[in-house]
């Protein structure tokens, strides 16, 4: 590759991660959050049997697990204004991004509250403990551990997939990376610049949750004291 | 009296597992239930303390009568504050300490302060002899020291009986020793208790009273010296020449 190539690519370094930095990473983190408060009560919900909201979770988990990504994108960005309902490109973002990521995780949370043994409610109840007592301050917790490692893939594919969002304007990394491709014609080695940030981020995310689960997992750690 | 049961029943689906069991325990009882595996015992403990629901009977606690079928979650709830259990798998929080372990029921459920839930918790661990176990998870604990803990737990809230579902029967032989004797200087101290057992050493030397379960009903009540040495039914005695063939 000849010097210019290196130009471009420094060049555009800076003018890459920034919209990574100010778009991608808020946009993983606000729909993420959001995402974590809806999977816990579809979880909940399920796991209680609450009538009628049982049956909505089990819905809404279908439409979005069933459906691309990416139709939920254009149908709330490009489809709602037909209907009147118009909603910039960020925010649109995070809501479709928050839903599909919340329908995954409720079954991932789901199965981690299956997962915990029935006898830690009974112990709950036992202790003069209520329900939502014992769900809370025993059950949910332990669920959580039992997650961690399957939210946090979650929440590394959900980083990489939030360049789709580029298809609904969203100037997040990979439309920046686009655009400098646009003007420069310097498409493979741009391309492979914006992947090595996308890698940089997930490897981040992956230390974090080899830190995470360290820290969580105190109460299974085998080794005395 | 403080419990008494009157025709308990209870159904799985076409199972009927009690079929109208009576039960009364005394201030200070120990009462070992025993009997072959399937009769109930479990069930009838379950029952109880609502861990699952009787179709059917009457139960007078602290002389406040209570009808099975149509209780409320506040009496339930009521009820619970003043019990405790013990089950077969400990069933310790596996997300809290030794200590935690103890003190969650009395600051969550009971609101007391955090400093004096953990004096009367570290009382009650120091009791069954954990207290330099106190910051250990269950998994850091063998099952002994488990069921210890699942004892203090119980003993923190107060209650006035303590219900004991076969208490070391998931432990080694080496193990149950210590589970016993911890359970036998509440005994001396008075505690009232409920056991079911098939340690026939504890039935015999600990518990006063004895109560023999089959299909679903008791056999035989008894004070327990009483019950071991003049057996009146006949089922009793062919259980008994079997424990000791064993
Ligand atoms: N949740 C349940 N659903 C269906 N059947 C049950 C349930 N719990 C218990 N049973 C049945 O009820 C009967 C009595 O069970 P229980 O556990 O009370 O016996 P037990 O006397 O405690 O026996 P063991 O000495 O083996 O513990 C058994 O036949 C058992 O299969
Ligand atoms: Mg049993």
């Amino acid at each position: 590759m000849s010097g210019h190539v290196w130009e471009v690519v420094a060049d555009s370094f800076m003018k890459i991660l920034l919209p990574g930095l100010t778009i991608t990473i808020p946009l993983t983190v606000i729909a993420f959050s959001i995402a974590m408060a809806i999977a816990v009560a579809m979880a909940m919900v399920q796991f209680a049997g609450v009538p009628v909201l049982k049956q909505l979770a089990r819905f809404y988990i279908w439409v979005f697990r069933g459906t691309p990504l990416l139709v939920q994108l254009f149908v709330v960005f490009y489809g709602l204004p037909n209907v009147g309902i118009l909603i910039d490109p960020f925010p649109a973002a995070v809501l479709v991004f928050s839903l599909n990521e919340g329908a995954y995780c409720a079954e991932i949370v789901r199965a981690a509250l299956e997962a915990v043994p029935a006898g830690q409610l009974e112990a709950g109840y036992c202790v003069g403990m209520s329900y939502l007592q014992t769900m809370r301050r025993i059950v949910l917790p332990q669920a959580m551990r039992t997650a961690f490692p399957s939210l946090s893939n979650s929440l590394i594919a959900m980083v990489k997939d939030t360049s789709l969002a580029s298809n609904i304007t969203v100037a997040e990394m990979f439309m920046a990376t686009q655009r400098i491709v646009a003007r420069t014609y310097e498409a493979l080695p741009l391309y492979i610049e914006v992947g090595l940030i996308y890698l940089l981020f997930s490897t981040v995310l992956t230390k974090l949750q080899q830190v995470g689960e360290r820290k969580l997992g105190a109460y299974t750690a085998k080794e005395g004291r | 009296m403080i419990l008494e049961v009157k025709g308990i029943r209870k159904s799985f689906g076409a199972l009927e597992v009690l079929k109208g069991v009576d039960l009364q325990v005394d201030q200070g009882d120990v009462v070992a239930i025993l009997g072959p595996s399937g009769s109930g015992k479990t069930t009838l403990l379950r029952c109880v303390n609502f861990l699952e629901y009787a179709q059917a009977g009457r139960l007078v606690f602290d002389g406040q009568p209570y009808d099975l079928s149509k209780i409320t979650k506040k009496e339930i709830g009521a009820l619970r504050r003043k019990t405790a259990f013990v089950f077969q798998n400990y069933n310790l929080f596996l997300n809290k300490t030794a200590l935690q372990n103890v003190t969650e029921g009395l600051i969550v459920a009971r609101k007391t302060p955090k400093a004096q839930a953990v004096e009367i918790g570290q009382k009650a661990l120091a009791k069954v002899g954990l207290s330099d176990r106190a910051d250990y998870f269950p998994s850091q604990l063998s099952g002994g020291q488990q069921q210890r803990v699942a004892i203090a737990r119980a003993l923190a809230t107060g209650p006035e009986i303590i219900f004991f579902d076969e208490p070391t029967s998931a432990l080694d032989p080496e193990l149950t020793g210590e589970v016993l004797s911890v359970m036998r200087d509440l005994a001396e101290e008075g505690m009232t208790m409920l056991v079911v057992t098939h340690e026939m050493g504890f039935a015999r030397n600990v518990s006063n009273k004895v109560v023999f379960m089959e299909d679903g009903v008791v056999v035989e009540a008894a004070p327990s010296k009483e019950f071991f040495e003049s057996p009146r039914s006949r089922r009793t005695r062919d259980f008994l020449q079997l424990i000791q063939q064993e």
